[in-house]
């Protein structure tokens, strides 16, 4: 199967997508193609299975999260996002990651589990206004390049706020 | 239209015979064996009417072993050679554990404890299939048939060596595992099919000698985990131990030899038991020195001396709900599995953090067993009314060795199964023609704070410059959570070999030493075991093929058809033969002239699911 994850899924290829329609299809290939559905078939069904449900679990993920939606679109258009050779960032947004990186350290350094959630939530707004921006420059104006900006911006801020999780996980380790 | 004619999915030609499933709970300090029989889940009891098995292995000499009851009778008398919670040690090894205070006489061997006995070394895998193996005989006894497979649970939290001694040890026992399962979802299979149960719910799973919490979202019949955690050495036996430690300290009883710790072990147990209805539990019994012990524990201090377990198992539960990314109130309900969540302290402690009554309405030493069985009916390809399907995910991540010792993870914990991650290598010298792969499990930065799992050794590579080769690396984690590896260089497109070094467990000849051994048998037996085997894989291939073709013969031309049926005629023949090779071979011919049509097969039926969807909404 030649297909790509929107393919697979029925659905078209934007970045605003139906999330329902995501779930419930990919419930539908995977009531089809789990291997538990193939314990007593042949091998060659049962390798099919393994193959499948592996794509459509693979491909669940990737359109799920947003900052990895907007990514694999890229990759359809035929540009990485997170090339070596390509890193620029807009000076403003590197002093908005240092901010943020200081205030991690600080919250972890004087033990602030409340400062840390403070940072969470800030950072799922920033993910919320990246995410409409992108919805318009991929679907609506086919405005790759500063897709591509805006989409190095959402992996990043998904990077902090897991780093934000396990700075949290570890204090209340230490609790 | 195409779209209109969706043929009745599982419809098939031949006749359904019922076929003998049951699931499994292998539990640290009971087992049990379920199965359904007229579409209701049962547990099936000994002949004495007893439902639990006590997972006890007395070794009485060297060739009688007893399992259950009449072994537990025996832990105080005969210590060295009566083993209890062997679960503990399965694929652990000496630095893993704890045995200061356990009664055994230990060794190593390939990374996993051993257990000198009087019969012999044991190895855990070993002592766990005698536990396996009493089950079975319950079970076809019960049923009057032999089983066509089981589904056996371990604790979600289980890593990929816990599954793979538990997997070793069904095999010894003559058992075919359909899957292995993970409790706490199969607790929610139970729950939630008596309960019609949708939404968000956490299953609280305190056992013998584990701990899991998974996380799990119900929607029309399907059971897909968001996340799940644990701790694989804390249990009901923790409780157990925290007595015995009180019971030294406030008797002054300095340490004692093996039948003394067993003997106090078993009391520590008896007062915990007795603590869930009553305030104070009298403890008396005389040691071997002659010296009596006579004390009374009340249920407050035996709440101040076990609090912190019960706190050491809200750390997980905290980390599932983070990555699950939920909030308490998102919780629809919380279950409690296993028999240690009868203690009302961890009933009130477990109401208090999800502010919400825990369900406690199926038996918590149950429910696992039941859940089990209800899944092994539907894998075993048994007609139900029940359309379910299981989303579990992989407990621990998996990661690899790199510079300076630290892991690099591959695949994240609680990623949904089966999944699949290819990673790429390159040589550091010109013309180098290996290279090794340490894969580690664990969420540790240091490869030294995780589990080693395997050391691969990559031969054969094209001699080339540095960093020309690009070997892709891929490891695949199956509905059982095991992990398997295959590599490529994809430069030159070179199957490189793999060499499989295993860190822990048995490799696949102890294995057949193992069951040679088991069997005792003469080499002509041996010969008519591996054709039987032969004979059966054959059986199997032909009634799957040929409920494949008659349910979807329309995907195939007439020609593509007849080459299917050439190789079935042939195998139906060769598997008359004596020729255990022939007939492997046979299988295989028509394994390969089958792949096409499986591919297509499963294209099939995904586009109906989906077109299926669109009908729907067409009619709305």
């Amino acid at each position: 199967m030649s297909q790509n994850h929107f393919e697979l899924f029925g659905l078209s290829p934007k970045f605003n997508i139906e999330l329902a329609t995501l779930e419930s299809n990919y419930r539908k290939i995977q009531s089809e193609s789990h291997p538990d559905r193939f314990v007593t078939a042949s091998p060659a069904d049962k390798l099919q299975s393994l193959q499948l449900a592996t794509l459509a679990n693979e491909a669940y993920q990737t359109l799920k999260n947003p900052a990895n939606r907007a990514k694999y679109l890229l990759e359809l258009q035929g540009i990485e996002a997170i090339a070596e050779t390509n890193t620029a960032m807009p000076l403003d947004f590197l002093m908005q990651q240092m901010e943020w990186r200081e205030t991690l350290e600080e919250a972890k350094a004087t033990k602030d589990i409340s400062a840390l959630e403070n940072l969470l939530r800030e950072m799922q707004q920033e993910a919320k206004l990246l995410q409409s921006e992108l919805g318009l420059q991929i679907d609506d104006k086919q405005d790759y390049v500063s897709a591509t900006d805006a989409t190095r911006k959402l992996i990043f801020i998904d990077k902090v706020y897991s780093d934000i999780n396990k700075a949290i996980e570890q204090l209340e380790a230490t609790l | 239209m195409a779209l209109l004619q969706i043929s009745e999915p599982g419809m098939s030609a031949a006749p359904h015979q019922h076929k003998l499933a049951v699931g499994i709970d292998l539990g640290t300090t009971n087992s049990l064996v379920a199965t359904v029989r007229s579409g209701l889940s049962n547990v099936l009891n000994d002949e004495h009417g007893h439902a639990l098995l006590p997972s006890v292995v007395h070794y009485l000499d060297e060739s009688t072993v007893d399992v259950g009851f009449s072994a537990q009778k025996q832990q105080n008398l005969d210590p060295h050679n009566t083993i209890v919670s062997v679960k503990r040690f399965m694929g652990r090894g000496l630095k893993d554990l704890d045995i200061s205070q356990l009664p055994y006489r230990f060794t190593e061997a390939s990374g996993m404890v051993q257990i000198e006995t009087r019969a012999g070394i044991k190895s855990p895998v070993e002592i766990s299939s005698e536990i396996l193996k009493a089950l079975k005989t319950r079970a076809e006894l019960a049923l009057g048939g032999e089983l066509v497979g089981a589904v056996i649970t371990v604790p979600a939290y289980f890593d990929d060596a816990q599954r793979q001694a538990t997997k070793d040890a069904a095999r010894l026992a003559g058992i075919n595992v359909l899957r292995l399962l993970n409790e706490p979802t199969a607790a929610a299979v139970a729950y939630g099919l008596d309960n019609a149960s949708e939404g968000v719910y956490v299953i609280y799973d305190l056992g013998g000698g584990t701990f899991d919490v998974s996380i799990l979202k119900l929607s029309k019949g399907v059971f897909e985990v968001l996340a799940t955690n644990g701790d694989s050495a804390l249990g009901g036996d923790d409780f157990d131990h925290r007595i015995f430690c009180w019971l030294l300290e406030t008797a002054k009883l300095t340490p004692r030899n093996a039948h003394d710790t067993r003997l106090l072990l078993s009391k520590a147990r008896e007062a915990k038991e007795w603590l869930t209805e009553h305030s104070e539990a009298n403890i008396s019994c005389l040691l071997s020195d002659g010296e009596f012990v006579n004390l009374t524990l009340s249920t407050d201090e035996f709440i101040a001396l076990t609090a912190n377990l019960i706190q050491k198992t809200l750390s997980p539960t905290r980390k599932a709900m983070r990555d699950a990314g939920l909030n308490i109130d998102d919780i629809n309900g919380v279950v409690m599995v296993g028999g240690a969540t009868r203690m009302p302290q961890i009933r009130k402690t477990v109401a208090e953090y999800f502010k919400q009554t825990p369900l406690t309405n199926l038996d918590p030493d149950k429910v696992v067993a039941l859940g089990a069985a209800i899944q092994a009916n539907i894998l075993a390809g048994n007609k139900s009314d029940e359309d379910l399907l299981l989303l579990d995910v992989i407990p621990l991540s998996l990661g690899l060795e790199t510079y300076g010792g630290l892991t690099e993870k591959v695949i994240h914990r609680n990623s949904t199964l089966p999944v699949a991650r290819a990673q790429e290598f390159t040589t550091y010298k010109d013309g180098q023609t290996a290279m090794s792969i340490h894969v580690v499990q664990g969420e540790r930065e240091l490869v030294s704070d995780c589990r080693s799992l395997a050391r691969f050794e990559l031969r054969g590579i094209p001699p080339m410059v540095a960093g020309a080769a690009r070997i892709r690396v891929t490891f695949t984690v199956d509905a059982d959570g095991l992990l398997s590896v295959s590599a490529r260089e994809t430069s030159t497109n070179v199957e490189a070999n793999i060499a499989v070094k295993p860190s822990y467990g048995l490799s696949e000849d102890e294995i057949t030493d193992m069951l040679k051994a088991s069997f005792n048998s003469a080499e002509s037996d041996k010969k008519a075991r591996m054709l039987a085997e032969a004979r059966v894989a054959a059986g199997a291939i032909l009634e799957a093929v040929s409920m494949a073709l008659a349910a979807d013969s329309g995907l195939l031309s007439i020609e593509e058809k007849q080459a299917i049926e050439a190789e079935m005629q042939r195998l139906a023949l060769i598997k008359e033969t004596q020729d255990a090779d022939a007939i492997h071979k046979a299988v295989e011919v028509l394994n390969q002239a089958t792949e096409a049509f499986a591919a297509a097969r499963m294209n099939a039926s995904v586009s109906r699911a989906l077109a299926g969807k669109k009908l729907d909404s067409i009619n709305m």
